[in-house]
C-alpha cells in the first residue's frame, strides 16, 4: 500500500519560466525504501523536499498536481498541497520528517536536540520525554555511545553520530514517512555504513525516501527506485529490475554510468 | 633597485604602525598617570558634590543600561526581521538605513530627542539621555543580529520546520541559539560604545552633582561631567575629570575586551 | 502567536524607517523658522548672532559689515564681541526681549558659514593626516608583520577605536596641542589641533576597515604574483591595491563620515568662536561643537539657527556615509 501518491505533480520555483518537475505521478510504499536517483539538477531534491513542502518556506513556488498523504488514522487520503494553515504544516512536517545532507544538531545539548521535537508537539511530562528519547537514541543506534553524556553540547559528536542523532530527533516524534536529502554525502564511509543499516532497520515503523546521487547506496537499500532526468520520472520501478533490467535507454545509460 | 624599494616601503609601513601604536601608548599612558595620579578609592563613595564620581558612574550605568534595556529588543527583533522575515525591498531598505544611522552623528542624534522629548517634556531628564543612547544602539544591534543570523546554516532552519516546529519558535529556540555568541559579543561592543558617549547626553540628560535614581529630572552622567570638568579654570577640578577618564576608559576597554574574550573561546 | 512575533519584528524594523524620517522632519520643521528666515543664503553668510538695524542706517551697515570682513582686523574685532555675547546668557536673552519690542528696529542674524567651513576643513585635515599612517598600519597588518603580531597589534589598534572620544578631546587639548603649537605657532586651540586631534581618533577606524578590505584579496592571486618573483612592495601595489581599492575608498569615506558628525575630539580644541579662520592655527567653530556649546542657551531663532546646522550636517553625513556604503562597499563585495 502507497503511504504518499504523487499525482500529476508539477513545481515551479519562484522567477522561473519553465517547471522544475514535469507531471510526476510515482508512489511512496508503505514500510519501503524509495530511492530517487539521477544527475544533478534531474529535480530529485526538489520532489522530496515537496513532500513535506520545506519549499514554503521561501514564498512564491508553484505547484500543481496533487501530493496525498495517507492519514494512519483516519485512513483517508489528504492533499498536502491544499494546506494553507500554520497548523496544518505543523501537522504534516510532524508526520513526514525530513533528514538533510548535513548533519543539523541544534545548538543545545543531546537529550533536548532530541526532545526538541516532543516538545513542540506540547509533551512535557519529564519521564515520557525521557522515555522516548532514550528509545528514539536505541532506535538510532547511539544510545550506547551517548547514554552517559546526555546534557552535554551535541556539537561535540562527530559527523556520523550527528547524522545519527538526527535521524533519532526525525524518529522521535513517530512520523509515517522520512525523507533523507542525501543523508550520507557528508560522512567518512563507516558512518555511511552505519547510517545504511540504521535506514534498512527503520522501515519497519516508518516509509522511506531517500534521494541519492550514490547508485551502490540506492542498490544496496531501496526496495523502489525512481529515476529522474531534467524534471521528468523516466522510470520507476522495483529497485533490481531498475539496475537489473532497466526498460528506458535513459536509464540504462545513467545506471551503467555513460553519462551524469 | 626593486629590492630597496621594497625595503623603504616596508620601513614606511612597520614605521606608521608605530605611530599609531604611539598614540595608543601615549594617550593611555597619560591617562594612567593623570587618572592614577587622581584616582582614590574614595571616588567611588562619595557624590560628585563631594567632590567623588560615585554619582556619575552610577548614573552613566543607568542610562546606558536602560538604553540596552530598550535598543536591545528592538534591535533583536528588527534584525530577526530582515534576516528571517523580510523578502525584497522593505528589508533590504531598513538594512540599509540601519547602516547609515549607525554612523549618524551623535550629537544629532541628541538634538533630536531634545526636540522631541526634552522640549515637549518640560526639561532634560534621565530618560530622554537613555532614548538618545538606545537609538545610537539599535543600529549596531540590528547589525550584529542580521550578520550573525546570516552565519546559521539554512539547513538548521529547515530541520527545525521539519520536526514540526513554527518559524518563530525556530528563530527563537535555534537560530538565535546557534549565533548567540556572536549577538552577545556584538551587543557588548555596542554597550561599550554608548557608555562613553557625551555628545547624545549634552542636552537631553545633562548631568548632576547628586546622587539621583529619579530619570524624570536632570540625570548624573560621568561622559557630560568630565567635559565640564575638564573645562573648569580650577586644577582640581581637572584632575577630577582625569580620574573620571581613566575610569570610564578601564570600564570600556574591559567590556570591549570581555566581548571579544567570549567569542575567541567559543571558537 | 507566530503572527503575533512576525508583526512584533516588522514594527521594530520599521521603527528604524520611522526615526530616520523622524530625526528628518524633526530637525526641519525645528529649522524652519530659521530656513524662511535666511534661506539658503545662510550656508554663505558668516555672521552669527549679530544685531542688524533695519531702519534705514540698516543698508549702510549691512555693505558695511560686507566690505569689513575682508578685513581681518575688524572682523576679528566683531568676534570678540560677538564672544562676549555668547558667553553672556543673560544678556543674550535682554537681547531678544529687546528684539521682540522693537522689531521693526533691529534684529539677529544668524549665518551657518563659519561652523560649516569649519567642520569642512577640521575633516580635511584629519583625513589628510590619518590617510597615510591608516594605510601604512593597514598594509602592516594585513601583509608585513607575521600572524601573531598583527593580530596583537590589530587588538590595540581597535581598542584604540573603542576608547570614547571625549578622552581623545582631553588629551589633545592638554598634551598633544601645547606641543603642535609649539612647533607651528599660533593658538593651542585651533583648526589645526583640532583637525590632527580628530586625525588621530579616525586613524584606528580607518586601518581597522580598511585592512578587513585589504584582507578580501585572495591568497591564490598574491601566491601567483610572489610565485613569479614580485617583491613585497610589488605584489601589494599591483596586486592587493588594485583590488581592493573601491573598497578601500570606501573605507576612507567612512571615516570622513565619521569625521564630519565628531563633537567631543574637536570641542576642546577648536576654540569655539564663529570666526573664520584666517590661518591653519586660527581659532573657529564646526556644526557639532556650534551645536554642543550654545544648544543650552539658545532659544528662538538662535536655537532654530542651531537645528539649520543640525539639518545641514544630518544631510551631509546621510550622503557621505550612503556613498562608502552603498556605492563602494558595495561593490566591493
Amino acid at each position: 500500500m502507497a503511504v504518499m501518491k504523487i499525482k500529476k505533480f508539477s513545481f515551479t520555483y519562484p522567477g522561473v519560466d519553465h517547471p522544475s518537475l514535469k507531471n510526476i505521478t510515482l508512489p511512496i510504499e508503505q514500510n519501503k525504501i524509495t530511492a530517487l536517483i539521477g544527475p544533478s539538477g534531474c529535480g530529485k531534491s526538489t520532489l522530496l523536499r515537496s513532500m513535506n513542502r520545506i519549499h514554503d518556506l521561501y514564498p512564491g513556488n508553484k505547484y500543481d498536481g496533487k501530493i496525498e498523504l495517507l492519514d494512519l488514522e483516519t485512513g483517508k487520503y489528504n492533499n498536502i498541497l491544499e494546506i494553507k494553515k500554520e497548523n496544518e504544516f505543523i501537522k504534516l512536517r510532524q508526520q513526514v520528517g525530513m533528514i538533510f545532507q548535513k548533519p543539523t544538531p541544534f545548538p543545545m545539548s543531546i537529550f533536548d536536540n532530541v526532545a526538541y521535537g516532543l516538545r513542540i508537539a506540547g509533551i512535557k511530562n519529564r519521564s515520557e520525554l525521557q522515555d522516548r528519547v532514550e528509545t528514539a537514541l536505541k532506535g538510532s543506534a547511539l544510545w550506547k555511545e551517548v547514554h552517559d553524556r546526555l546534557d552535554r553540547s551535541a556539537m561535540g559528536l562527530s559527523g556520523g553520530q550527528q547524522q545519527r542523532l538526527c535521524i533519532a530527533r526525525a524518529v522521535a516524534v513517530k512520523p509515517e514517512v522520512l525523507l533523507f536529502d542525501e543523508p550520507t554525502s557528508a560522512l567518512d564511509p563507516i558512518s555511511t555504513g552505519a547510517i545504511e543499516e540504521l535506514i534498512v532497520e527503520l522501515k519497519k515503523d516508518v516509509s522511506i525516501a531517500i534521494v541519492t546521487h550514490n547508485m551502490q547506496q540506492a542498490s544496496r537499500i531501496s526496495d523502489y527506485t525512481a529515476f529522474m532526468y531534467l524534471g521528468d520520472l523516466i522510470e520507476y520501478d522495483k529497485t533490481e529490475n531498475i539496475f537489473l533490467n532497466p526498460k528506458e535507454q535513459q536509464t540504462e545509460d545513467y545506471i551503467t554510468g555513460r553519462f551524469g | 633597485m626593486r629590492l630597496f624599494i621594497n625595503k623603504i616601503f616596508l620601513a614606511l609601513s612597520v614605521f606608521s604602525a608605530l605611530i599609531g601604536l604611539a598614540f595608543l601608548g601615549w594617550i593611555l599612558i597619560t591617562l594612567f598617570i593623570k587618572g592614577l595620579g587622581s584616582f582614590h578609592f574614595n571616588l567611588f563613595l562619595n557624590d560628585l558634590i563631594e567632590g567623588g564620581l560615585r554619582n556619575l558612574i552610577i548614573g552613566q550605568f543607568i542610562l546606558a543600561g536602560l538604553a540596552s534595556l530598550i535598543g536591545i529588543p528592538i534591535g533583536m527583533t528588527a534584525g530577526i526581521y530582515i534576516q528571517e522575515y523580510g523578502r525584497g525591498k522593505y528589508a533590504a531598505l531598513i538594512r540599509d538605513l540601519s547602516d547609515i544611522m549607525m554612523s549618524a552623528p551623535s550629537i544629532v542624534i541628541g538634538a533630536f530627542v531634545y526636540a522631541i522629548i526634552v522640549v515637549p517634556t518640560g526639561g532634560t531628564s534621565g530618560y530622554a539621555g537613555a532614548i538618545a543612547l538606545a537609538i545610537m544602539m539599535i543600529p549596531v544591534v540590528i547589525n550584529t543580529t542580521d550578520n550573525m543570523l546570516s552565519l546559521v546554516p539554512r539547513e538548521l532552519r529547515e530541520a527545525g520546520i521539519a520536526l514540526g516546529a513554527s518559524k518563530y519558535r525556530v528563530i527563537l529556540d535555534i537560530v538565535i541559539k546557534a549565533a548567540k555568541v556572536g549577538i552577545m559579543t556584538g551587543i557588548l561592543l555596542a554597550f561599550a560604545r554608548i557608555i562613553g558617549e557625551t555628545a547624545p547626553l549634552l542636552f537631553t540628560s545633562e548631568t548632576s552633582n547628586y546622587f539621583s535614581l529619579n530619570l524624570s529630572e536632570s540625570f548624573p552622567s560621568l561622559t557630560v561631567s568630565i567635559y565640564d570638568l575638564a573645562n573648569e579654570p580650577e586644577e582640581s577640578s581637572r584632575d577630577l575629570a582625569w580620574a573620571a577618564s581613566f575610569i570610564l576608559t578601564v570600564m570600556v576597554l574591559i567590556i570591549n575586551l570581555t566581548g571579544r574574550f567570549i567569542t575567541r573561546n567559543k571558537k | 502567536m507566530e503572527k503575533i512575533f512576525q508583526k512584533l519584528s516588522l514594527s521594530s524594523a520599521s521603527l528604524v524607517f520611522i526615526i530616520l524620517i523622524g530625526i528628518f522632519i524633526t530637525l526641519f520643521s525645528a529649522a524652519k523658522p530659521a530656513i524662511d528666515e535666511f534661506g539658503f543664503d545662510f550656508i554663505f553668510n558668516p555672521d552669527w548672532n549679530k544685531e542688524v538695524v533695519i531702519d534705514a542706517p540698516q543698508a549702510a551697515q549691512n555693505t558695511q559689515s560686507d566690505t569689513l570682513e575682508d578685513e581681518i582686523i575688524t572682523d576679528e574685532d566683531d568676534v570678540i564681541i560677538e564672544d562676549e555675547d555668547d558667553m553672556i546668557a543673560d544678556e543674550d536673552e535682554e537681547d531678544m526681549m529687546l528684539d521682540d519690542e522693537d522689531e521693526a528696529l533691529s534684529k539677529t542674524i544668524y549665518g551657518g558659514l563659519v561652523p560649516i567651513v569649519g567642520t569642512l576643513l577640521t575633516t580635511l585635515i584629519a583625513l589628510v593626516f590619518a590617510l597615510p599612517i591608516a594605510m601604512g598600519i593597514a598594509v602592516f597588518l594585513a601583509e608585513i608583520a607575521p600572524k601573531n603580531i598583527s593580530y596583537f597589534v590589530g587588538i590595540a589598534i581597535e581598542l584604540l577605536a573603542a576608547i570614547p572620544s571625549i578622552i581623545f578631546g582631553m588629551w589633545g587639548l592638554y598634551y598633544f596641542a601645547p606641543i603642535v603649537a609649539d612647533i607651528v605657532g599660533g593658538y593651542q586651540v585651533s583648526l589645526l589641533t583640532a583637525g590632527l586631534v580628530l586625525g588621530v581618533m579616525i586613524l584606528p577606524f580607518m586601518a581597522a576597515i580598511t585592512r578587513d578590505s585589504m584582507n578580501t584579496t585572495p591568497a591564490v592571486l598574491k601566491e601567483s604574483a610572489y610565485a613569479l618573483g614580485a617583491t613585497k612592495f610589488e605584489v601589494i601595489k599591483d596586486i592587493i591595491f588594485p583590488y581592493s581599492k573601491v573598497g578601500i575608498i570606501g573605507s576612507i569615506i567612512l571615516a570622513l563620515g565619521r569625521a564630519l558628525g565628531e563633537t567631543m575630539a574637536v570641542a576642546f580644541l577648536i576654540g569655539s568662536i564663529f570666526v573664520l579662520p584666517e590661518a591653519i592655527n586660527d581659532p573657529t567653530i564646526s556644526i557639532p561643537v556650534a551645536m554642543a556649546n550654545n544648544f543650552g542657551e539658545a532659544s528662538g531663532l538662535g536655537e532654530s539657527a542651531l537645528f539649520y546646522l543640525a539639518l545641514i550636517l544630518f544631510v551631509i553625513s546621510f550622503a557621505v556615509i550612503s556613498l562608502a556604503k552603498f556605492y563602494f562597499l558595495k561593490k566591493a563585495k
